[in-house]
């Protein structure tokens, strides 16, 4: 009975939600930011943050994922798993054309798989188990896989896998194809033109294979390069839109106390940005798990979230973000507790050695942070000397394990097979690069659990594996995790749906609409 | 020297400037005797506005870190950067000018030349570049500003040095077979001091400056508050909580002003005939 009266109440709600929703007016022109001038628009080339952004309106993936990083139909319109979990077999929307009015095809989906396979670093990794892709008929795509892969169907966003037009890239050098400056796919918005340094122009796709979508006629994209210039072109109404991280975290309040302002910090669950302290693990008082373990308990993460992120955010818990799949917060816990900290220290052995922390050179709030890092650690008697540096200098330092603390922050995908195992598992130490196990951090159970959890059928046998992982990795600290980022999107309030799925603003123009 | 101090007391702006910077020497050294606490430490709520709580006189910055303490702390080190790079400098500038004017010709040329190097490169562009090259520390900030502050004194030195060398004392020093270096040093440095004495106060005041822009500019040494640090940190949120920039800014203005004030001074004391009364 009690079920089925729960029951009853999700389905009333899912019922009466869109109801309740405006019914949406078409028209209008909205003016963003976007930071920092992005350096090509061609996703399938260029993956940085702000491609993306302004990319993820003109390109489209086969799937789109909810908050809930639940797949949801974009060019495929259903998708069937075979029994054994080894074949995916996808049924392709009809009727989708190109911006140019070419028809969009399986055998654009092939293509592009085997395009993103030589240009696009993650898109290949996310396809490493991938044994053969093949087009029965023009609308059905089938993914043969080497094994089952968990995973897989978390790898077909707009951003990991961009569906190319074939007829225009073919047989061409994709790097120099004269499209990657006027690129052409099938989304929502169409390029229109770029004014280096002042703004990129969309404008609606009047054949947009969804029925009424856009609602939007243009965007402009407002190229800004100073944030306190950001923020005042938002005050002057000159944009209407500032997506995370455009703004300085400290003009937040006054920025979302402004008449008609809307602030979010949903659209991010899929990327769910986690940061956290890179230990050197390999030499000094770091490498000793006590000490390891001081520093989480040192450090008041509350305050940074409270103060320095001004409450955005949530405390991390360990190597998983919360909106991660598998996370666990069954794991042992680091309250700020200095005295506790103390002790380990004392118990460790450590003597005052002096320790180097590299805070993150982006900006502000970053700076203030390893200011407050610095000196929570400095309350329990270690011995840290702040190193300066740029962004390069300081990914060089890292890459070269020449550090002993660094901050950083990373993204997750959503999946702990595609964002997690990467700065554990010891297959993934090499020096010279960033973003990777830079730590040092070398567990051959934990490199099982992680080779495990990646094939594991079914779901439960996974959330198994991961979880255990979880519990390892927060005991021994290979790095110190600290806050599950949220980057805030401030708008207009008029300005309706635009954050409405893991990746928000990323794609989400294709929803949004004006009310005027 | 009573004579000095007659006439450096007589004039109202060396009074008025011997009194700021004894104030903010004996800020430097005793302040943080008062402050055990260091200044980095977040002790009260964030944006806490001056005058509100006894505890934390000025307020508190974005983190919370007393604003008072950092000016405290502060003092220490924009005075310690000002003495010592102006030090450096002297130590650089004097002999270079001396040697240059001494003995003129080809040595002269050479080492005005090598001084113009440095004078055609705007000092603070140098001044930034240099810092950033050595990575921001206390030690590549003494350098660099001294490095950046030492030509003027040469050019300086070199001049009185000539209109020295020509006088009847010197070139009877020359005759009784005094060695240069003697000649320099006892016959004409101390005779060409008193004007290295005036620009050496404004250096100071000028490298005070030159810290605070390299550390607004988030090129001062990361461990070490310093007032151009605070202004800068506080000038992004200067819409919200004005106290941040303003109390530093007020600091730098004020031993800016005060060393100023003590150069007119000097200058005045020490050529009591160019002195205004003299005129």
């Amino acid at each position: 009975m009690p079920k089925r009266v729960l029951l009853g109440l999700l389905l009333a709600c899912g019922l009466t939600a869109p109801t309740l929703a405006q019914e949406p007016k078409t028209g209008g022109v909205v003016n963003a930011v976007i930071q920092p001038e992005p350096p090509g628009l061609m996703l399938a080339l260029v993956q940085n943050g702000p491609t993306q952004m302004v990319s993820g309106n003109i390109f489209e993936g086969l799937l789109r994922y909810s908050p809930k990083l639940e797949p949801q139909p974009e060019l495929a319109e259903s998708w069937s798993v075979s029994e054994d979990a080894k074949t995916y077999t996808f049924k392709l929307r009809k009727g989708v054309t190109w911006h140019d009015g070419k028809p969009f095809t399986a055998a654009d989906v092939l293509f592009s798989v085997e395009m993103l396979k030589q240009t696009h670093a993650r898109a290949r990794n996310n396809l490493a188990q991938v044994d053969k892709v093949e087009a029965p008929d023009d609308y059905t795509v089938v993914f043969t896989l080497k094994q089952p892969f968990g995973p897989f169907l978390g790898i077909f966003e707009v951003g990991s896998m961009p569906m190319v037009p074939k007829h225009l890239y073919e047989g061409t050098d994709f790097k120099t194809n004269p499209y990657n400056n006027a690129p052409v796919g099938t989304g929502p918005f169409m390029f229109r033109e770029w004014q280096k340094g002042s703004y990129i122009r969309l404008v609606k796709n009047p054949n947009y294979h969804e029925k009424g979508k856009p609602y939007l006629d243009e965007i402009y994209w407002q190229i800004i390069p100073d944030a306190a210039a950001r923020s005042v072109a938002y005050e002057t109404g000159k944009v209407d839109v500032l997506p995370g991280g455009s703004v300085e975290n400290f003009d937040v309040p006054r920025l979302s106390k402004l008449k008609d302002t809307c602030v979010t910090g949903a659209g991010w669950e899929f990327f769910s940005p986690l940061a956290w302290l890179w230990l050197n693990n390999r030499q000094g008082p770091l490498a000793d798990k006590r000490v390891r373990q001081a520093i989480m308990f040192a450090i008041d993460r509350d305050f940074a979230k409270d103060v320095i992120w001004n409450g955005l955010g949530k405390v991390a818990t360990g190597p998983s973000a919360s909106t991660i799949k598998y996370y666990t917060d069954d794991v042992p816990k680091y309250a700020y507790d200095p005295a506790k900290a103390k002790a380990l220290l004392k118990e460790a052995g450590y003597k005052g050695e002096k320790i180097r922390l590299l805070p993150l050179a982006y900006g502000e709030t970053w700076q203030r942070w390893g200011e407050a890092v610095k000196q929570n650690l400095m309350d329990v008697g270690i011995n840290i000397e702040t190193i300066a540096t740029d962004v390069a200098g300081g990914n060089q330092k890292i890459g070269d394990w020449d550090y002993d603390i660094a901050f950083t922050y990373l993204y997750q995908y959503g999946d702990p097979a595609l964002g997690v195992g990467r700065n554990y598992v010891s297959s993934a130490i090499a020096k010279g690069q960033v973003f990777n196990n830079v730590e040092g951090y070398s567990n051959p159970e934990i490199d099982k659990l992680f080779a495990d959890g990646a094939i594991a059928t079914p779901d439960s046998k996974r959330k198994e594996i991961y979880e255990k992982a979880q519990k390892i990795l927060v005991e021994d600290v290979p790095v110190a995790w600290m806050l599950e980022l949220q980057f805030p999107t401030i708008m207009r309030c008029k300005v309706k749906n635009l954050i409405t799925t893991g990746i928000g603003v990323n794609d989400g123009f294709k929803d949004a609409w004006l009310d005027k | 020297m009573k004579q000095f101090w007659k006439s450096m007391l007589k004039s109202p702006s060396g009074v008025i400037g011997l009194v700021i910077l004894v104030l903010a020497i004996s800020v430097a050294v005793f302040g943080p005797m008062l402050f055990p606490n260091s200044p980095w430490r977040m002790v009260q709520r964030p944006f806490l506005p001056p005058f509100t709580l006894s505890t934390v006189p000025l307020g508190t910055d974005a983190l919370g870190r007393d604003v008072f303490a950092g000016m405290i702390f502060g003092a220490r080190v924009s005075l310690l950067v000002g003495l010592v790079s102006t030090l450096v400098a002297l130590i650089v500038g004097m002999p270079i000018g001396a040697v240059a004017g001494y003995f003129g010709g080809r040595v002269d040329d050479a080492l005005m030349r090598f001084t113009e190097f440095f004078q055609t490169i705007p000092s603070f562009a140098l001044a930034i570049v240099l810092v950033a090259i050595l990575q921001p520390s206390i030690y590549s900030i003494v350098t660099s500003i001294a490095l950046v502050s030492w030509p003027p004194v040469a050019r300086l030195v070199r001049g009185e040095v000539l209109s020295l060398r020509t006088r009847e004392y010197v070139q009877a020093a020359v005759v009784t077979g005094q060695s240069h270096t003697w000649i320099i040093l006892r016959e004409i440095l101390p005779n060409a001091l008193s004007p290295v004495i005036v620009l050496a106060s404004l250096m100071v005041a000028t490298a005070i400056l030159l810290e605070s822009s390299l550390s607004f500019l988030g090129l001062g040494d990361p461990n070490l508050i310093s007032w151009g640090y605070m202004v800068g940190a506080g000038r992004t949120v200067i819409r919200q909580a004005w106290w941040i920039t303003v109390f530093p800014g007020v600091a730098i203005l004020i031993s800016v002003l005060g060393l100023n004030l003590i150069g007119e001074g000097l200058n005045d004391a020490l050529n009591p005939r160019l002195s205004r009364e003299g005129r």
